[in-house]
């Protein structure tokens, strides 16, 4: 195994305090995801995949910015592994590194409209960009 | 009683009504809100990372701000109470953050989460009462078949929040008995209406908010009520059904007596 990828396991495993090996593969939490037909890998993948060290596809997914943060999947896991918290972790280990922000402040302007919460933009840009 | 109150970004700007409603309802009902010099934003959204430090900072000041004024801390806002009261968890719960916090701050006295977090609807059930407040309301909404949307923030995650059943809530529901409405049950009222995602890609918050305004008009709500500003946007923005959303204080002001409200007439 490279240790470079089990690093990148580690390093997920800390930032989100998860423990992957708790997972039972029941589904639930996919089975209550808000947008889990709009993610190329469903939450339970997400546990699944970092669990295999398979860590450069959910690297590289435009599924870390489609999460809603809702906490259905950490509130509904029967075994608490809290699959949110593992896509925030790997959400982070992109951001955190330069340059590779999803969202920067001037993409915002052409993308609000009059009635948009200031609640939409700090949400977007904290969960966007470091 | 007066409490701390921890207003937010957003409702000192497009959720004024929010803002407004709750505290000229507080004078009313027997309390007050003092709002917290200098607060600064929640952030939005509770920051996930075990190793995120200076986005809990802002939550931290609010917190011990109230603590020093020996006062419990309140907030109206879902998306602020979700945050601040995770982030009180986390300085009661988690050693490493607390001590990074507390390292960073240099308090004259280090801050371990003793500040308690109350939403305005838990003041309402808790301190003022829903039977004192039916019998303060001068105008019920008496037939008004309402529909609480809870979304996401306020009720979980259910072991920090601990407001209600976070599956089968019923304090939204009890609100609108009490002002003299008829709460309407429906199964999306505890889903998402879409969040944040409204900003990047707009047409995933409608179909989110679509799924959760169908379920309510199929049981017959004819407006819904919420605690969270980007909820009533994204509702709002998507509703095809020709149903209102408005905050909760809204219709509290409303049954108080205490404000018009554009569209809707009371029950009498």
């Amino acid at each position: 195994m490279d240790d470079n990828r089990i690093e990148e396991r580690e390093e997920i495993e800390r930032i989100s305090g998860v423990d992957v090996r708790k997972c039972m593969r029941c589904g639930k939490c996919t089975a209550t995801c808000p947008c889990y037909d709009e993610m190329e890998y469903h939450p339970h993948q997400f546990v699944c995949m970092v669990e295999k060290d398979e860590i450069e596809p959910l690297l590289k997914s435009k599924s870390l910015y489609k999460c809603l943060s809702c906490f259905a999947c950490v509130e509904r896991c029967p075994r608490q592994v809290e699959p949110g918290k593992l896509v925030e972790a790997v959400r982070l280990m992109v951001i955190r590194q330069q340059g590779r922000n999803h969202l920067n402040p001037d993409m915002i302007v052409k993308k609000l409209d009059d009635r948009m919460p200031q609640q939409a933009l700090v949400s977007a840009l904290r969960k966007y960009s470091k | 009683m007066t409490y701390s109150y921890f207003p937010g970004c957003t409702l000192k700007n497009k959720a004024k009504e929010l803002d407004e409603c709750a505290r000229l309802s507080s004078e009313c009902l027997g309390f007050t809100l003092q709002e917290l010099p200098q607060w600064q934003c929640c952030g939005g959204v509770y920051p996930l990372g075990k190793d995120e430090i200076a986005t809990k900072l802002s939550s931290v000041r609010a917190l011990v701000a109230a603590r020093d004024a020996k006062q419990d801390l309140v907030t109206v806002c879902s998306a602020c109470h979700n945050v601040i009261k995770q982030v009180n968890n986390d300085m009661q719960s988690d050693k490493d953050i607390a001590l990074k916090v507390n390292n960073y701050l240099q308090l004259d006295q280090p801050y371990s989460g003793e500040t308690r977090v109350y939403h305005y609807l838990e003041i309402l059930r808790d301190k003022v009462g829903f039977d004192t407040l039916a019998k303060l309301v001068r105008e019920p909404f008496t037939g008004k078949k309402i529909g609480a949307y809870y979304g996401c923030l306020l009720l979980r995650p259910s072991k920090v929040m601990r407001m209600d059943n976070s599956e089968n809530p019923r304090i939204i529901e009890d609100f609108i008995r009490a002002i003299g409405g008829e709460p309407v049950v429906y199964a999306m009222r505890n889903e998402c209406c879409g969040g944040y995602v409204t900003l990047e890609d707009p047409q995933s918050a409608k179909i989110r908010s679509g799924k959760v305004l169908f379920c309510a008009k199929d049981q017959g709500a004819e407006l819904l009520v919420t605690a969270c500003p980007l909820c009533q946007y994204n509702l709002q923005k998507n509703d095809d059904y020709g149903i209102p959303i408005y905050y909760f204080t809204q219709l509290l002001a409303r049954a108080l007596g205490l404000r018009e409200l554009k569209g809707v007439p009371d029950g009498r």
